[in-house]
C-alpha cells in the first residue's frame, strides 16, 4: 500500500519538473549538435553527465580547442553545487541501503533536490521508492528530449517569442519560494542573491553559483551561531 | 567502438559531477555529529544555491525579465507552485511586448 502510494506520489512530484525542463532538453541536444556533437554524443552527456541547464555550459567550450582537462574542470565547477545537495539528502536517506544511495545520488539534480526536500519537510516518507518514482521519469524525458533536439534541430526556432527561454528562472524561483517557512529563509535568500550578481559580473559564469550559494549557507550558519553564543 | 576525443570529455565530466553528487555525503557521514551551526547552513542548502540560479538572470537579462522576477515572487505568496509558473510565463511574454 504505502510503495503504492509512494510511487504515485514520486510521479505527481516529477510531472511540473518534466514540463519545465522539457523546452531544455530539447534545446541542449539542438545546441549540442550546432557546437559540433554527434546525436550520440549529445544524447550520451544528457545520460552520462544529467545537468540539467548547466550542460549547455560546457558545450560551448567544446567547439574552442580548449584543454579536455579544463572542460571537465568546468563541467565540475558547475556542478559543485550538487556536493551541499548530496549533504543534505545523505542525512535525511540514511535508511536507505549503500547501494541505494550510490544509485539514487546519480539522479540528484536540482529539481530532484528540492522535491526530496519539500517531501522531507512534510514528515512523509523520503522513501528510495519514492525518490526514483520521481527521479526515474526525469531523467528519461530528459535523455529523449536531448536525442529529439539532436535530431530534428531546435523544435521552436525562437523560444524568446514564446518566452520560454526565460521560464527556467522562474521555476526556480518557484522552488526557491517553496523554502520561505524555513528559519532564516530571507537573510540567506538576500545574501546569496547579492553575492551571485556581484560574482556574476565580477568573476563570471558558472563560478556566480559556487560562490553565491557558499554566502547564503555560511551567512546562515553565522545567524545560528548567535543566540548561542549569548547564552554562553 | 572507437570513442570520441568528445565523448571521452562526456565520459570525464560525467564522473565528475557523479563525485559532486555522492561526495558531500561521503564526506558529512564521516562525522558521528553535527554542530548546530552545519546543521542550519544546511538547512539553508536549497534557498541559497536555487537563488543563485535565479538572481543574475533576473538582474542581467533585462527590464522585462527582471519585471517578470518581481511579478512571480510577489505572485508566489498567494498561490501554489505551477499557478506562479503559468503566471511568470504570461508576465514574461506581456512584459516583452509591451517593454521589450
Amino acid at each position: 500500500m504505502y510503495i503504492k502510494r509512494d510511487i504515485v506520489d514520486g510521479i505527481k512530484a516529477a510531472l511540473p519538473v518534466i514540463l519545465a525542463a522539457g523546452p531544455f532538453g530539447l534545446l541542449f541536444g539542438a545546441l549540442a549538435v550546432d557546437n559540433g556533437f554527434t546525436v550520440g554524443e549529445a544524447v550520451l552527456m544528457s545520460a552520462t553527465v544529467y545537468a540539467g541547464a548547466s550542460q549547455m555550459v560546457g558545450i560551448d567550450l567544446f567547439g574552442d580547442k580548449i584543454a579536455p582537462w579544463l572542460i571537465v574542470l568546468s563541467i565540475f565547477a558547475v556542478n559543485f553545487r550538487h556536493v551541499l545537495y548530496s549533504a543534505v539528502v545523505g542525512r535525511k536517506t540514511a535508511h536507505w541501503s549503500k547501494l541505494q544511495r550510490y544509485a539514487g545520488f546519480f539522479f540528484l539534480i536540482d529539481p530532484q533536490f528540492a522535491e526530496a526536500e519539500k517531501r522531507a519537510e512534510t514528515g512523509k516518507p523520503l522513501s528510495f521508492i519514492w525518490y526514483m518514482s520521481a527521479g526515474f521519469p526525469i531523467y528519461v524525458t530528459w535523455v529523449a528530449e536531448g536525442y529529439l533536439g539532436a535530431t530534428f534541430g531546435k523544435l521552436v526556432d525562437n523560444p524568446a517569442a514564446y518566452g520560454i527561454d526565460f521560464l527556467l528562472p522562474v521555476y526556480f524561483l518557484g522552488l526557491v519560494m517553496g523554502f520561505r517557512k524555513r528559519p532564516n529563509w530571507l537573510p540567506v535568500v538576500i545574501v546569496s542573491g547579492i553575492v551571485s550578481v556581484g560574482a556574476y559580473a565580477l568573476v563570471g559564469s558558472p563560478w556566480h553559483v559556487s560562490i553565491g550559494a557558499l554566502a547564503g549557507v555560511l551567512a546562515a550558519a553565522a545567524i545560528a551561531g548567535k543566540p548561542e553564543e549569548a547564552a554562553e | 567502438m572507437e570513442l570520441s576525443t568528445t565523448a571521452w570529455i562526456i565520459l570525464a565530466g560525467a564522473l565528475a559531477t557523479y563525485l559532486t553528487r555522492i561526495g558531500g555525503h561521503l564526506v558529512l557521514s564521516r562525522f558521528p555529529s553535527i554542530h548546530p551551526r552545519v546543521e542550519a547552513a544546511l538547512n539553508a542548502v536549497p534557498a541559497a544555491v536555487l537563488t543563485t540560479l535565479v538572481a543574475p538572470a533576473a538582474v542581467f537579462t533585462g527590464p522585462a525579465e527582471t519585471a517578470t522576477i518581481i511579478v512571480a515572487f510577489i505572485a508566489a505568496f498567494y498561490m501554489p507552485a505551477m499557478a506562479m509558473f503559468a503566471v511568470g510565463w504570461v508576465a514574461v511574454l506581456a512584459f516583452r511586448a509591451i517593454i521589450g
